[in-house]
C-alpha cells in the first residue's frame, strides 16, 4: 500500500513537473516496480540536493511501449533488462555517454564492463544482474551435475522429475549451450538437430512452469528443474536440499541496466544519478537488498555475511561461461517460434 | 440457454410476443460494446500482418489463417501439406473439455436429481451448499487440486498408507489431472440447470409409468431423461464450453507440457511468440467451432419442440 501511494504520489508530481518544464533538481526515474529501496534515494536527495522523480513499470516491453508512445523527453532513465538495452539502443531510444562524463565508470567491474548488448557501455551502466541454470534435489540424485544433460539427457534417477522454465527464451538459450551452438542459429542441420534434441528431451520432463519454478522444487513435484539463481536460494531457504548448478556447458544471465534516455530534461543529474549507484557503497546496500548481484567493484567487503556466502553468487571452478539471451532477427525468430510449437504440441 | 427458451414454449411467450421489445436495449447495448465489437475487432486483427515482438500492421494478409491449416516445413519454404499441429491441439482440447463434461454429468445428474427429490424447504440448502466451494477463486482452487493430486500428497499418502497400492500413483502433470480440474471448476454449471428441469418434473408421470409397469430403468430412460433433456444439454454446455478455452488447469494441473487452445492463444499474445494475428485467428476458428455446435443443438432443440408440439 505504501508502495502504492508513493508511486501515484510520483505520477502526480510527474504530471505537475511537465507542465512547469524541467526545473533544476530533479531527475526522473522510470523503473521497475519496488527494485529500489527508500533509503537508497533518500541518501541520492541528502548528498545531492536533487529531487528523485519515479514512475514505475511491469516488464521491459510494456516500458518500451511507453517510451514510443510518446513517453521520450519525459524520463531522464531507466532500467531495462540486458535485451532490452540492444532493443532501444536500436530504436534510437538512447543517449550516448562520452567519455569521462561519469567519474564512477571505472568503477564497473571489469566482467560487464563491455557486455554483448552494449559493447563499451556507451548507454549503460549495471544495475543488478543474476544467473539462470538449474537446481537438483541432492536427496534423489546425488551425482555429478555440472553438465546440461541433466536437463537435456538425464539420469535414470531424475526421469520425468525434471520442470524447465515456461519460456521459450531461456530454454531455447539452454539448449543451444548444451548443444554447443549459436543462439540464433541460421544453419539447418543445427537447427534440425536442435529440433529433435527438445523432442527427446521432453519425454524425461514432468513440467513446464515459471511462476512456480521454486514451489515444485520445495513441494517435491520436481526433483531438479531450470530455475534463476534467487529463487534457488529461497528454495533451499524452505527446506529443499537443492544445489545449484554451474554447468560447465555455461549457463544464462541476466542484467538489468540503467541507461541514458535521449532527450533526457535532466541530462546532468541524470549522470549524477548514474554516478551515485556506481559508487561500491551505495551499490552494496541496493544489492543487500535485491539479494542479487552488484556490477561494482569493490562491493563484495560490503555485502551482507549470508549473501557472501551464498552458493549460486559463487560458481564453483569447472563453471562454463555465462551468456545472455540473443534476440534474433525476425525470420530467424520464426523457425524458434515453430521449434517451440513442436516441443509443446 | 438452450433448455430455457425450448421449454418456454406455449401461451404465455404467445400473448406477449409483442410486448416491449425496448426492454432488450440494455443487454443489446451490452453485447454490442463488450462481445461483439471485440469480436469484430478480433476478425479484422486476424486478417491483418503481424508486427515483429508483438502489434499489428495495417496491411490484409491471410498468413494467420494459412499457418494455422498448412505446413510448411520448419524453414517455411516446402510445399504446404495440412497443417495437424493445431488441429491436434483443438482435437486435444476438445477430448479434454469432453471428459470432463462427461464426468460433471454422471455425477452432476444423481445429485440435481437428489436435491430436487429433497422436500421443498430443504432445496435452498442444497443448492447453497454446491455453490459454496465456489465462492473460492479459481486459481486458488485449482492450485487446491495440485495439493491434493501430487506424488506426495493426500490422495496418494492415503491410498499408500491404507495399503491399496504400494507406490503413489502419478496423477499430477497428466491429462486425467486436467480432466478432474476441469469438472471441478465447472461442476456447478451442470448441477444448476439439471436440478431446474428435475424439479419442474412432474414426478406422478414416473408414478404412471411404474403403474404401467415399466421398470426404473425404461421410467429413466423413456420418461424423466426427455423431459429433463433441456436442463441437461444445457449444462453440458455450460460446462464444455468454458473447457475448451481454460488455460488454468492445463497450465497448473497438466504441467503446460501440451498447449490446449488456450494456452496456445495466450502465447501468441504474452509470450516470445507476440503473433496477434495468429492468436486472433486461432480465436476465430475457436468461435466458429463453438458456435455451429451451438446451432446444431438449437436446431436439435427446435426439431423436437415441432415433433412434440
Amino acid at each position: 500500500m505504501k508502495a502504492l501511494l508513493r508511486s501515484s504520489v510520483a505520477v502526480l508530481t510527474l504530471g505537475a513537473m511537465t507542465s512547469v518544464a524541467a526545473a533544476d533538481g530533479q531527475v526522473v526515474v522510470y523503473h521497475w516496480f519496488e527494485y529500489i529501496p527508500q533509503e537508497l534515494v533518500d541518501k541520492f536527495t541528502a548528498e545531492t540536493g536533487i529531487d528523485v522523480v519515479m514512475d514505475t513499470y511491469d516488464s521491459n516491453e510494456a516500458m518500451l511501449a511507453s517510451l514510443k508512445a510518446g513517453g521520450m523527453g519525459t524520463y531522464d532513465v531507466s532500467v531495462p533488462g540486458d535485451y532490452m538495452v540492444k532493443i532501444m539502443a536500436s530504436e534510437g531510444l538512447l543517449d550516448t555517454i562520452a567519455e569521462g562524463e561519469l567519474a564512477n565508470k571505472g568503477n564497473i567491474s571489469a566482467l560487464w564492463a563491455d557486455p554483448s548488448f552494449d559493447p563499451g557501455r556507451q548507454h549503460s551502466i549495471p544495475y543488478q544482474w543474476g544467473s539462470t541454470s538449474f537446481a537438483v534435489n541432492r536427496d534423489v540424485y546425488s551425482g555429478d551435475i555440472s553438465s546440461t544433460s541433466i536437463l537435456f539427457n538425464p539420469p535414470a534417477e531424475l526421469q520425468g522429475k525434471i520442470n524447465v522454465l515456461d519460456s521459450q527464451g531461456e530454454v531455447m538459450a539452454m539448449a543451444a549451450l548444451h548443444m554447443g551452438i549459436p543462439q540464433c542459429s541460421t544453419d539447418r542441420e543445427q537447427l534440425k538437430a536442435l529440433n529433435d534434441m527438445l523432442q527427446s528431451a521432453k519425454q524425461g520432463w514432468a513440467s513446464f512452469n515459471s511462476d512456480t519454478a521454486k514451489e515444485v522444487l520445495v513441494s517435491g513435484d520436481a526433483a531438479a528443474g531450470m530455475i534463476y539463481d534467487g529463487f534457488s536460494a529461497k528454495a533451499r531457504e524452505e527446506g529443499a536440499n537443492v544445489e545449484y548448478a554451474f554447468p560447465k556447458e555455461g549457463y544464462i544471465a541476466w542484467m538489468d541496466n540503467v541507461v541514458l534516455l535521449k532527450d533526457a530534461p535532466n541530462r546532468e543529474n541524470a549522470l549524477k544519478f548514474m554516478d551515485f549507484l556506481l559508487v561500491p557503497e551505495n551499490a552494496a546496500a541496493l544489492t543487500n537488498w535485491t539479494r542479487y548481484g552488484a556490477g561494482v567493484e569493490g562491493v563484495a567487503p560490503l555485502l551482507d555475511e549470508a549473501l557472501r556466502a551464498l552458493p549460486e553468487a559463487n560458481p564453483t571452478a569447472d563453471a562454463g561461461k555465462t551468456v545472455f539471451i540473443e534476440a534474433c532477427e525476425q525470420d530467424v525468430q520464426a523457425v524458434y517460434d515453430t521449434i517451440w510449437t513442436n516441443l509443446k504440441k | 440457454m438452450a433448455g430455457g427458451t425450448a421449454s418456454s414454449g406455449g401461451t404465455a411467450a404467445d400473448t406477449y410476443k409483442n410486448a416491449r421489445p425496448w426492454l432488450l436495449l440494455p443487454a443489446w447495448a451490452f453485447l454490442g460494446v463488450f462481445v461483439l465489437a471485440p469480436v469484430f475487432m478480433m476478425l479484422v486483427y486476424s486478417f491483418l500482418t503481424k508486427e515483429f515482438r508483438g502489434g499489428v500492421i495495417w496491411e490484409f494478409s491471410t498468413a494467420a489463417y494459412d499457418q494455422f491449416f498448412f505446413n510448411r516445413g520448419l524453414f517455411g519454404d516446402e510445399p504446404p501439406t495440412i497443417e495437424w499441429t493445431y488441429i491436434a491441439i483443438f482435437w486435444r482440447s476438445i477430448w479434454q473439455a469432453a471428459t470432463a463434461t462427461l464426468m460433471a454429468l454422471l455425477i452432476g445428474f444423481p445429485t440435481a436429481y437428489f436435491i430436487a427429490t429433497r422436500p421443498e424447504k430443504l432445496r435452498p440448502m442444497w443448492v447453497f451448499l454446491i455453490t459454496i466451494p465456489y465462492w473460492v477463486n479459481l486459481l486458488i482452487r485449482t492450485v487446491s487440486m495440485k495439493f491434493m493430486l501430487r506424488d506426495n500428497g493426500p490422495i496418494n499418502d492415503f491410498l499408500v498408507g491404507t495399503g491399496l497400492i504400494n507406490e503413489p500413483i502419478t496423477i499430477i502433470n497428466t491429462n486425467f489431472a486436467v480432466q478432474l480440474g476441469l469438472f471441478y471448476s465447472y461442476l456447478p454449471f451442470m448441477v444448476l440447470p439439471i436440478y431446474a428441469s428435475v424439479e419442474r418434473y412432474n414426478f406422478s408421470l414416473s408414478e404412471a409409468a411404474a403403474d404401467l409397469y415399466a421398470s426404473k430403468w425404461v421410467t429413466l430412460r423413456r420418461i424423466l431423461l426427455p423431459a429433463v433433456k433441456p436442463g441437461v444439454v444445457a449444462g453440458c454446455i455450460l460446462v464444455f464450453v468454458p473447457s475448451l478455452g481454460s488455460f488454468l488447469a492445463p497450465d497448473l494441473l497438466g504441467g503446460a507440457k501440451n498447449f490446449m487452445i488456450g494456452s496456445l492463444i495466450e502465447e501468441q499474445f504474452k509470450g516470445n511468440a507476440g503473433n496477434w494475428p495468429f492468436g486472433a485467428a486461432a480465436s476465430m476458428v475457436l468461435l466458429t467451432m463453438v458456435l455451429i455446435l451451438l446451432l446444431i443443438f438449437a436446431r436439435q432443440q427446435a426439431r423436437a419442440q415441432k415433433g412434440t408440439g
